[in-house]
């Protein structure tokens, strides 16, 4: 976090309400892009809320950074009492990640949204948007469970919407599909804090872990724990409750597919992360175990199993979705370690996937409404009518198969590194192998898109200076990251740290 | 746990019956394929549920339950199955098996727990020696509302309160994105108005008595809304409860009727703007030198200083603690309110024809 000790974004009276600016911003900004006049408006109201998010994020990484955590009491009653906000190394990393993707793709949106979504629900699909763009930043900013649940559902409630409702009507049934399943997952996430609250009165999540420290065994705490990871599961797309993600994704308006597949599952993984290490704690029996011998082979099997089924997939976007849930299995491949060196490559990989994830959707998405175009074939082609657009995919699919030079690569390496100080060969096994499969549909992609002939005479134009913009930022922050990756890093590091978790060589 | 040495009482045994119904309408639900049916046995389950945590004394739960699980919400899936089949298909029996399984894990997973659970009641359980006396000692002095648990979740917990009124807007939200808004029902061609239908005396009885319920459930609807902070309500039933006014109307006097007089823009927008409103008093908080949602910063300095010292209990200012609920309660009651309306017109917009005139 060294890079914003010096880093004063906002006067100190904005400062210091930053925690709750974070989410308000993006909420005030969905009801006003509800209330707004036109499309036009609702965009910049759109781009302009994120922007805000984006800026009080990072007047919180500077607190962060100087103070190493930021309370904020709502109401101003101190907890247990009230709800508090409490914002550490690995709060910041993800509302940074989140507001920061969320400029990009509210940028993006302009364009997309008038070829994608009816006229007349498009300044309400902008304002879902930002309602998931709070709810999001809430989950990265509370300190109490049950406000994690409370913006669980304001992130996922109007997310199954704005998946469903767009031109292809295979999302429809996906949707649905989401809406089941990650129903489920809330309520399994919700009774689970019930069992805790019953076990330790209080919801404030330091202070649960304080008294379930004390507690010693209990059935009651052991159930809440089954429950509350399933739950977190079933919505971060952990193998093998991934069954909603990949139509979710795929058939999604795209302005979905760019914002989801970067943060919804991350933010997931995230409070799975702060349940593990900050609530329940590794020391814990069950919570080892469950490290050891339910999520690091599941994690495993994952990353194989998904980068495999990717090779086969015809529909371009359902090889990215795919994808993503053999990168979830990475990531917590790396936090089922348990060390800080796991945990922080993971949460670098993390980092970098959400940045190729949404690159990769953005390049797609920019092109689709140009060529209306899904299966793979259907992009044959494509990287000699659009260089620019698909120069940036190319980018972010060299990210995406870890080539040197990418950002892609390091957090692979880190990966590897953290496996081989656990002693843990099967997972560097299983990386090289994962990656071999990574190889071959990346080569499929991009031999497809720049080797093959245009299938028909209609050429697929250049995506519009507007998506440009945004698809670039994020490819250049690839290869940047790849070559300079001391922010990522830091910021990964530093999270690990909050996590409890020291490096090796210093002191317990 | 009653033991079974010592005779039950009068409680243990209402309990007993009521939870023995609940779980008969369960099964009875699995088991019907016909969804008229289900939708009707869910609306007894939330009922008998309601009167079960008025045994249990959680009178603005019960309230909750009876507005929402019992009332709005059977309205809206009755909506619902008129756009859909009115039964549901044969599923084979293996596909079964594997749902079963995952159900009969959960369940035991919850029974493993449950008996380690304090039992009902207990003063010496975990929620009810911390938290749960703080609030009871402490929010009389702090907030000033006669009912507690309108002190927890408009003050104490009232950022979680904006959240679940931003989900509310959410799925209206969704609703809205999905079905459309019932546009439908104002392009078709008109229909019978009231003043037609007077003419030619049809349903008498239904449109009187529906005249005279709808002004008495507005007016009830109110008093719940202002009577939140004193007694079992608030935002969140007032708001259903007024909904079920305007639902009922549109059901007796046509869709059209209704929309003429709440366009479905108008209740769009009230459902944002009501977040607006709750989010808003917590700005207001911040610019008077609050935290957010501290509603002791409701007013300005400046006004303060004119109002009698009555108002400063204990550091806190009750003034600003009673109009700050107020005001958020407003919020989430035009938020729910016209939500539920909104949901209720994407829905029957779409279907053939609600009203008791029409042929559908």
């Amino acid at each position: 976090m060294n890079a914003f000790i010096d880093f004063y974004a906002a006067p100190p009276g904005l400062t210091a309400h930053a925690a709750p600016l974070l989410v308000i911003g993006p909420l005030i900004a969905a009801c006003a892009a509800a209330l707004s006049p036109s499309t036009r408006s609702a965009w910049m109201i759109s781009v302009g809320g994120t922007i805000f998010a984006f800026w009080m994020a990072l007047c919180l990484a500077g607190e962060v950074a100087r103070n190493g955590v930021v309370n904020y009491y709502m109401g101003g009653f101190a907890p247990p009492l009230g709800i508090a906000f409490r914002i550490d190394a690995l709060g910041v990393m993800f509302a940074l990640l989140i507001s920061g993707i969320g400029v990009m793709a509210a940028l993006f949106s302009g364009h997309t949204l008038e070829a994608e979504i009816m006229k007349g629900k498009r300044r309400l699909y902008q304002s879902g948007f930002l309602l998931c763009v709070a709810g999001l930043l809430g989950l990265s900013a509370t300190g109490d469970a049950f406000n994690a649940f409370v913006f669980l559902e304001v992130s996922s409630i109007g997310t199954y919407a704005l998946i469903g409702v767009g031109v292809d009507r295979r999302a429809l049934p996906a949707a649905f599909n989401y809406l089941v399943m990650g129903t489920i997952g809330a309520t399994f996430f919700v009774i689970g804090v019930g069992f805790l609250y019953a076990a330790t009165g209080t919801l404030n999540m330091a202070d649960m872990s304080g008294r379930l420290a004390t507690l010693g065994d209990s059935r009651v705490v052991e159930a809440g724990f089954a429950f509350i990871v399933i739950g977190l599961g079933l919505k971060a797309a952990m193998f093998p409750l991934h069954g909603w993600l990949p139509a979710a994704y795929a058939y999604a308006p795209s302005l979905m597919g760019v914002f989801l597949s970067a943060t919804a599952t991350k933010a997931a993984l995230y409070l799975m992360a702060r349940f593990l290490f900050t609530v329940f704690g590794p020391h814990l029996d069950f919570v080892g175990l469950f490290l050891t011998w339910v999520m690091a082979p599941v994690a495993g099997a994952a990353a194989i199993i998904c980068s495999a089924q990717a090779i086969f997939q015809t529909d371009i976007r359902r090889i990215l979705a795919f994808s993503s849930v053999a990168q979830v299995g990475y990531i917590m491949l790396g936090v089922s370690m348990a060390s800080a060196e796991g945990v922080s490559a993971g949460l670098f990989h993390l980092f970098n996937q959400a940045l190729i994830k949404s690159a990769l959707f953005m390049a797609l998405g920019g092109l689709a409404f140009n060529i209306k175009a899904t299966k793979l074939s259907d992009f044959s082609g494509v990287g000699r009518t659009a260089p620019w657009t698909m120069t940036a995919f190319a980018i972010g699919t060299f990210s995406l198969a870890g080539v040197p030079l990418t950002a892609g690569f390091l957090s692979k390496w880190r990966l590897i590194e953290a496996a081989f100080a656990a002693h843990w060969l099967w997972a560097v096994g299983v990386i090289a192998v994962s990656s071999l499969l990574g190889l071959i549909y990346a080569g499929r992609m991009l031999e497809t898109i720049f080797f093959r002939a245009p299938v028909s005479e209609e050429r697929a134009g250049e995506a519009r200076f507007g998506v440009l913009v945004p698809l670039w930022i994020l490819a250049a922050a690839s290869v940047w990251y790849g070559l300079d990756a001391s922010l990522p890093v830091d910021l990964s590091t530093a999270a690990a740290q909050a996590l409890g978790l020291a490096p090796a060589g210093a002191a317990p | 746990m009653p033991s079974f040495a010592t005779p039950l009482d009068a409680n243990t045994i209402v309990d007993i019956a009521l939870l023995a119904m609940l779980a008969v309408i369960v099964v009875a639900v699995a088991r019907t394929r016909s969804l008229l049916t289900a939708i009707i046995l869910t609306s007894v389950y939330s009922f008998i549920s309601a009167v079960w945590l008025v045994v249990m004394d959680a009178a603005d739960v019960s309230f909750t339950e009876a507005v929402v699980g019992a009332g709005v919400s059977t309205i809206i899936a009755l909506g619902a199955i008129l756009l859909t089949r009115s039964e549901c298909s044969r599923i084979p029996w293996r596909e079964t098996l594997l749902p079963l399984l995952l159900v009969t894990v959960t369940g035991g997973l919850l029974v493993y727990a449950a008996l380690d659970l304090p039992s009902l009641g207990d003063p010496s359980a975990p929620a009810n020696i911390y938290v749960g006396r703080l609030y009871l000692q402490h929010a009389e002095h702090d907030i000033g509302t006669p009912n507690i648990v309108t002190a927890v979740l408009s003050s104490y917990r009232g950022f979680d309160t904006l959240g679940e009124t931003t989900v509310i807007f959410a799925a209206g939200l969704g609703v809205a994105l999905l079905l459309g808004f019932g546009e439908r029902a104002l392009q078709d061609t008109p229909r019978p108005s009231m003043a037609k239908m007077a003419e030619s005396g049809q349903h008498v009885v239904l449109r009187v008595s529906a005249k005279m319920l709808i002004p008495m459930i507005s007016i009830y609807a109110f008093y719940v809304q202002f009577h939140g902070d004193l007694g079992p309500g608030g935002g969140f039933q007032a708001g259903v409860i007024m909904a079920v006014a305007i639902i009922l109307h549109a059901l007796v006097f046509g869709l059209q009727e209704t929309m003429e007089s709440i366009p479905p823009q108008l209740a769009r927008g009230l459902s944002a703007f009501g977040v607006l409103l709750y989010a808003g008093v917590g700005v207001v908080n911040l610019t008077n030198g609050g935290n957010f949602l501290d509603y002791d910063h409701l007013f300005p300095r400046i006004f303060e200083e004119g109002l009698p010292d009555s108002h400063l209990v204990g550091g806190h200012h009750i003034w600003g603690q009673h109009f700050g609920i107020l005001a958020i309660e407003l919020g989430v009651f035009l938020t729910v309110a016209s939500t539920m309306v909104t949901i209720f017109y994407a829905f029957a917009g779409r279907a053939p024809d609600l009203s008791p005139h029409g042929e559908g």
